[in-house]
């Protein structure tokens, strides 16, 4: 049985992997934005998911107490480890299934960190709040590409058409509840995720009719970012992210 | 030993590093003094998570305190109370404006993240209301790209956070 400083930093290490994952798939974007505009906007939202991760990956170290810092939880744990969300590591593949991606968890941090602000952990509530601010921008940016998307042209209501195709069934993933989640629960620190999910179906649908696409068909759910069961994306994500700090252990520059 | 005051004067000689004509100060990034024996803490909250301009920030603090004789210096990074536009007093307003950036408004007047209307924003170097969104991702995390249809200059815009 874990006591609740164990479920405490399992969580914060899920709120820091799931923006440093996705901050870093963005980041592959630099430089080969469609255009320099998008290019800006998809840097800027990877340098407020690393930012955010920084700032929960600092603060898993502190309550795991072994003097880990940000870096050393980034670099140096393995993919089993890792507590990222399972959509956050699907390839950016192209522009449509980049935004769809970013909708589908902007949506979810939007009321994710609603909820968490409320936190009766002092830290969570105030690095939530900050992050709010941030992930309503995000939310709106990727809502008027889904938008345009879907009442653009048939290209590009295919292309959003087959994201969703693979991006769908990760959906599940954002919204399972382990221990952890319950425990915290109770003790008033995390996030109900039954009600998140309730918020999200709803936010979803909103943009979707605006987007004049239907809200997929039950689908069969991946799921495992709580037991750090991933996609067979995440290692070579973490073999390029890694391996600078791996091959020289201290570098600086 | 300097008095907090003569820490609060120093640090409003110092620069935002990506903003050079307001200090750390002005923006309310320095948010705090502490003395403690021979110890300087200053407290100091980043306008956005990934702010890359923390780490100039700190060592400018750092070498700013050591030409003034301050040796043992520690910068803390607080996220509560979090930051916002509404800290950029009235006369760095100003002075972002003549340096081109248009200044944010109050938090409290934009309702564009609720309503979805399109709020104005005037140029910083014509005074047009004609103006247009190009990206709400600028050239830095706390601006938004606009561009000014009467004197067709791009500006940045210093978004209200």
């Amino acid at each position: 049985m874990k006591n609740t400083s164990e479920h405490l930093f399992e969580y914060c290490l899920r709120l820091g992997d799931t923006p440093l994952i996705l901050g870093q798939r963005l980041a592959e974007w630099c430089g080969h934005g469609p255009i320099l505009e998008e290019d800006i906007a998809m840097t800027n939202i990877s340098l407020d998911c690393i930012g955010q991760a920084r700032a929960f990956l600092t603060y898993a170290g502190e309550i795991e107490g072994k003097d880990r810092t940000e870096d050393d939880l980034a670099y140096f744990r393995n993919e089993r480890e890792f507590r990222n969300l399972l959509i956050t590591e699907q390839p950016n593949e192209d522009f449509a299934q980049t935004m769809l991606r970013q909708f589908l968890i902007s949506a979810f941090h939007k009321h994710f960190y609603s909820e968490l602000m409320r936190s009766a952990d002092k830290t969570l509530s105030a690095l939530a709040e900050k992050s709010l601010k941030e992930v309503n921008y995000h939310f709106r940016h990727s809502s008027e590409w889904l938008k345009r998307f879907g009442n653009g042209t048939e290209e590009s209501r295919t292309r959003l058409m087959n994201a969703m195709d693979n991006l769908w069934r990760y959906t599940g993933d954002m919204f399972d509840m382990d221990e952890t989640d319950k425990h915290l629960v109770e003790c008033k620190i995390a996030a109900d995720l039954d009600k998140i999910k309730t918020l999200w179906n709803k936010s979803v649908e909103e943009v979707f009719s605006e987007a004049g696409i239907d809200m997929p068909k039950d689908v069969f759910m991946m799921s495992g970012s709580r037991k750090g069961k991933h996609t067979e994306h995440l290692g070579h994500i973490l073999a390029e992210m890694q391996s600078l700090a791996r091959s020289f252990p201290g570098a600086s520059w | 030993m300097k008095s907090k005051e003569e820490i609060w004067s120093i640090l409003e000689t110092i620069p935002d590093p990506e903003i050079p004509v307001i200090s750390i100060v002005e923006l309310g990034i320095a948010r705090d003094v502490q003395i403690e024996g021979d110890k300087v803490v200053v407290c100091i909250t980043p306008t956005y998570s990934g702010c890359p301009a923390m780490d100039a920030i700190t060592h400018d603090i750092r070498e700013k305190f050591a030409e003034e004789g301050i040796k043992n210096t520690e910068i803390k990074m607080i996220y509560s109370p979090v930051w916002t536009t509404d800290w950029i007093g009235e006369e760095a307003k100003k002075k972002l404006k003549a340096y081109g950036i248009a200044p944010p408004d109050k938090t409290s007047t934009d309702k564009s993240l609720i309503t979805g209307k399109k709020k104005i924003i005037p140029c910083p170097r014509c005074g047009s209301d004609k103006t247009i969104l190009v990206s709400q991702f600028g050239s830095t995390a706390c601006k938004a790209l606009y561009k000014c249809e009467e004197c067709l200059e791009p500006f940045d815009y210093f978004k209200c956070h």
